[in-house]
């Protein structure tokens, strides 16, 4: 008998049901709401959170939608995105997307809902379903500025990379499923042990759906060599929109992830059951992420391709906790991903609110910030300290989980190499503290961002540095999050 | 015990950093009382702790002021531990002595002054807990946190090239200190249960690791700690940082920073890996020949006053790794203790010396002056000081630190040459000192060109006087220094003879 447990899908509905709200508000009120239709997208992102607390876990339609622990952990994550991302565009929203206010801030809450609807994914076609759902509003808004050529060569590139590696994974899914009969992860890993078990090897096909899974969700985590499209559209997509991008779709591509491999192909992480082993493919793309997104940052001089280099380095150690496969490897992917929230959201940001102020992107343009907006600055510096893995900041005992994590599985090399490349990060990172705080050249305006930027920049500083310090919360529910996979 | 004194030691000046923050931008009278007075009481519970660890405690090897281990971070079990015992107590005092001089001697700082003090503080807290933590996790955390305040105090204070510096000095002490971690986790992950307590991995590590873990390990920290010492080849980014740092800051760069890397291999590299030490004697003493020798060459070569002191501390630092080498000798390693406190008092007093005359005659070029006894003897009188137990004169600390590394290892087996040869440095050490003495001080004075320089004033002969008194105290009668770590000294030897 099918069960319709719908109450542990209540958060999604109501946030599908405010999104549409939002929509008919902006409506309804003529568009001339230019500050409330923003805060009333963010109480529908702390309601949905509220409701989130009340109803989480159990399984419904029977194993496709699961509310466990690790989904559960990263809908807070999305939920904090969205709140953050919607709080920094309280700026535009006054004037650079004065006609569409409504649909702007109603299609960040319906891709936020699409990245739920993922992390709760426990089948491939939900899972599928939940990425699309994230990525067609996305095509939409990172094209935003419709007047602005930047902006819409970036949506016309990510809607058909998207496109096409959404192809590509679908195929990968589709593979998977001629293969084990089924479409639901846990069984699928049954079935495939018991091939393995019959056959003493799986052959070509599995290999094929191991790639072409890899290569599709690798594009959703601009993964290289993945990753082509990421610096142009994090460029020329409205800032919030990136750090969305950057955090929240990210972070769902990689709950997505890891059902489909540290859950679902356990058992081909290493060469014991599998001709190929992904563990060492993962390995080998993570290491040349780290290698080249640092080495590419070094170079540029427009802070968003900076972070976009950046994060494409961020989730190259993120996968580092990936191929370690282990209770502490997932919760450390899961406690990273947390940390990062903060930290790259509070850069983006700091980046949207200058760039609202000055019009101006250039790394350069930054000389002199901490005369003229002294928190700002120094707020900055802790975002810039913590995604370079300084001490005692969140972003270090992010980086110190994966690393042990990495090392426990025996990726010595690997470790050494992202350390290595941490090293070599510090350089760009510390390159935007130098132009704030060491420039004697002051260009940069005094800034004083309005409330809900303000509110954003608190909350990003005050999560870095109060869990920096005390992990132990949020480290404990990352640990849980690595029990629904039953190492 | 119950008073946690190491805890105010750390957290006092976290809490002056604090308070600094939110002092009013246009008070800087008032930012620079208040940092001093929260750097003034570390420096009194410094001397307390050391009176207290000389009376009560220095009987034992055993950790005093011992607080936790506390639970911290479970997941890794990372705790908060924190003691101290004869290596540390004398650095903590060190510490606590020369951040409150530096900071008297920064209250010449116009620039931005609330945040250099702020950072200041924050610095001081790192070093404290640097040489309280005794958990690898709070001891990297504390490690690491130094960087940035050392990092914003070069960079924004500094001389000309100040960002190269700045950066240059982060840089290649992150890239240090990332082997550390690797070697962290690689110990932790081979004990069993796993543990970062440092008291634990020294009692057993040498058990659970192989030979070749242990050169591993060993191999790993020591790239950390050479790079603090810094151990040549290691040394490229010292000349850059201490000369563009601004005069406080290479008082502490030169006085306690340093001191970390040596402070790390007595704490954990050598109780740690004996075999490793054991392998590696002759290469780690040959290493501080060469820093030794090298060091005081270059210092010979120097046009510039600050970087003839900054190359000397190369040389200085030196004489503690030939120490190092011969690990069996606890006069050798007493007089690498030896060497650390008394390296750490004459160089700093040194800079900041370098740092009064700059900031009157904004040159620090040797051959721009000649003379200077005559027009500025109380200058003349303390640099003449300074430079003399710089070169180990009889009576001054750094001669009663050089003659037991020299005694130490020239007793330890199959060094006889490398002590030897390590015994020239003196006479080069000697050499540029007095050369500079000779042509800054003494010779003819150019009365047009500096007829305007005037005399130290009463704050800075203030600020330089402890470290004088304490530089002929020790000198001339070291036993209560010695007598402090004995104990703890004799068990280190006996721990790496296992």
């Amino acid at each position: 008998m099918p069960d319709f447990n719908i109450s542990i899908l209540i958060p999604e509905i109501f946030l599908f049901i405010w999104a549409l709200f939002i929509f008919a508000y902006d409506l309804g009120t003529k568009r001339k709401n230019p500050k409330q239709i923003g805060y009333l997208a963010m109480i529908g992102v702390v309601v949905t959170a509220i409701l989130l607390y009340l109803f989480h876990g159990g399984i419904t339609f029977n194993n496709m939608f699961q509310s466990d622990q690790l989904a559960t952990f990263f809908k807070v994550i999305f939920l904090g995105a969205a709140f953050m991302a919607i709080g920094a565009s309280s700026d535009i929203a006054v004037e650079k997307i004065r006609n569409h206010r409504g649909e702007y801030f109603g299609l960040v809450l319906l891709s936020t809902v699409g990245m739920m609807f993922l992390s709760s994914a426990s089948e491939l076609i939900s899972l599928y379903v939940g990425l699309e759902l994230t990525t067609v509003p996305l095509y939409i808004l990172v094209a935003y500025y419709k007047d602005d050529r930047t902006s819409v060569e970036a949506g016309l590139k990510y809607l058909i990379i998207g496109a096409f590696s959404s192809a590509i994974l679908l195929y990968g899914l589709s593979l998977l499923y001629g293969l084990t009969g089924t479409t639901d992860i846990v069984v699928m890993k049954i079935n495939l042990s018991l091939l393995f078990l019959n056959y003493g090897k799986i052959g070509p096909g599995l290999i094929m759906a191991i790639v072409m899974v890899i290569a599709g969700i690798g594009f959703k985590l601009a993964l290289v060599p993945f990753h082509m499209w990421a610096p142009d559209v994090y460029q020329g997509a409205p800032t919030p929109i990136t750090a969305l991008l950057s955090v929240g779709s990210k972070a769902a591509g990689a709950v997505a992830f890891m059902r489909i491999f540290v859950n679902g192909l356990f058992g081909f992480a290493d060469k014991v059951m599998s001709p190929l082993d992904w563990g060492i493919i993962v390995a080998v793309l993570a290491a040349g992420g780290v290698v080249l997104g640092n080495i590419m940052a070094l170079r540029q001089k427009n802070i968003k391709r900076m972070l976009a280099y950046s994060s494409i380095a961020q989730i190259g150690y993120v996968m580092i906790g990936m191929v370690a496969t282990s209770d502490l490897g997932v919760a450390s992917v899961s406690f990273y991903m947390f940390i990062y929230l903060f930290a790259n959201m509070g850069a983006f940001t700091v980046a949207t609110v200058f760039n609202d102020r000055t019009g101006s992107d250039s790394i350069r343009s930054y000389a002199g910030l901490s005369k003229s907006s002294p928190a700002l600055a120094a707020f900055m510096a802790v975002f810039m300290l913590s995604l370079a893995g300084i001490p005692p900041l969140g972003g270090f005992v992010a980086k110190y989980l994966v690393f042990a994590a990495g090392i426990q599985a025996g990726y010595l090399w690997l470790v050494i190499l992202a350390l290595l490349m941490a090293v070599v990060s510090l350089y760009y990172y510390a390159n935007v503290i130098k132009m704030m705080y060491f420039s004697s050249e002051a260009s940069a305006p005094r800034i004083v961002p309005p409330f809900a930027i303000s509110l954003v920049l608190a909350l990003s500083v005050a999560g870095i540095i109060i869990f920096g310090l005390f992990p132990e919360p949020i480290l404990n529910f990352a640990l849980d999050t690595a029990k629904v996979f039953a190492f | 015990m119950g008073f946690p004194i190491l805890s105010y030691l750390i957290f006092i000046p976290l809490a002056g950093f604090v308070a600094v923050i939110f002092l009013p931008k246009d008070r800087p009278q008032l930012i620079r009382w208040t940092s001093a007075a929260f750097s003034f009481v570390p420096f009194l519970l410094s001397i307390y702790l050391t009176y207290q660890y000389y009376f009560s405690y220095s009987g034992s090897s055993a950790m005093a002021f011992v607080e936790g281990p506390f639970g911290w971070i479970s997941a890794i079990n990372a705790n908060y531990y924190l003691g101290a015992d004869g290596i540390s107590v004398p650095m903590l005092f060190l510490t606590g002595l020369l951040s409150f001089v530096s900071i008297l001697a920064s209250f010449n700082i116009v620039n931005r002054v609330k945040e250099y003090f702020a950072f200041f503080l924050l610095l001081e807290t790192g070093m404290m807990g640097v040489f309280c933590a005794l958990d690898f996790f709070l001891f990297y955390v504390f490690w690491e946190v130094m960087l940035v305040p050392m990092y914003f105090l070069i960079g924004v204070w500094g001389g000309p090239r100040k960002e190269y510096a700045a950066i240059k000095f982060f840089l290649y002490t992150l890239f240090g200190s990332i082997f550390m971690l690797v070697a962290i986790l690689a110990l932790y992950f081979s004990s069993n249960p796993h543990t970062l307590n440092m008291m634990e991995l020294i009692q057993n590590a040498p058990g659970f690791l192989t030979h070749g873990m242990q050169l591993f390990c060993f191999a790993f920290f020591f790239i950390a700690f050479a790079i603090k010492v810094p151990v040549w080849p290691f040394h490229t980014w010292l000349p850059d940082a201490h000369v563009e740092a601004p005069t406080a800051v290479s008082v502490i760069l030169a006085g306690v920073l340093l001191k970390m890397g040596t402070y790390g291999m007595l704490r954990v590299s050598w109780p740690m890996f004996p075999e490793a030490v054991r392998f590696f004697s002759l290469p780690i003493a040959l290493l501080g020949l060469i820093a030794i020798i090298y060091g005081a060459l270059v210092s010979m070569a120097q046009k510039d006053l600050k970087k003839l002191v900054a190359y000397s501390s190369v040389s200085h630092m030196g004489y503690c790794m030939l120490a190092l080498g011969a690990w069996s000798s606890v006069t050798a390693i007493t007089g690498c203790m030896f060497q650390m406190f008394s390296h750490g008092l004459i160089t700093g007093a040194l800079f900041l010396m370098v740092g009064m005359l700059y900031d009157r005659a904004h040159t620090r070029e040797i051959a721009a002056f000649g003379g200077l006894g005559v027009k500025i003897p109380v200058y003349t009188g303390l640099m003449v000081l300074f430079s003399m137990a710089a070169l180990g004169l009889p009576g001054m600390s750094g001669f009663v630190s050089e003659i037991m590394v020299f005694i130490g290892s020239f007793s330890f087996p199959g060094f006889k040459l490398v002590t030897a040869l390590a015994v020239i440095g003196v006479v080069l050490t000697a050499g540029y000192m007095l050369r500079m003495v000779q042509r800054m001080f003494l010779g003819e004075f150019d009365q047009g060109k500096w007829g305007g320089l005037t005399e130290i004033n009463v704050r800075e002969i203030l600020t330089v006087a402890p470290l004088a008194l304490l530089t002929i105290v020790v000198g001339v009668y070291p036993a209560p220094l010695s007598n402090l770590m004995k104990a703890t000294l004799e068990n280190l030897v006996n721990l790496m003879a296992r």
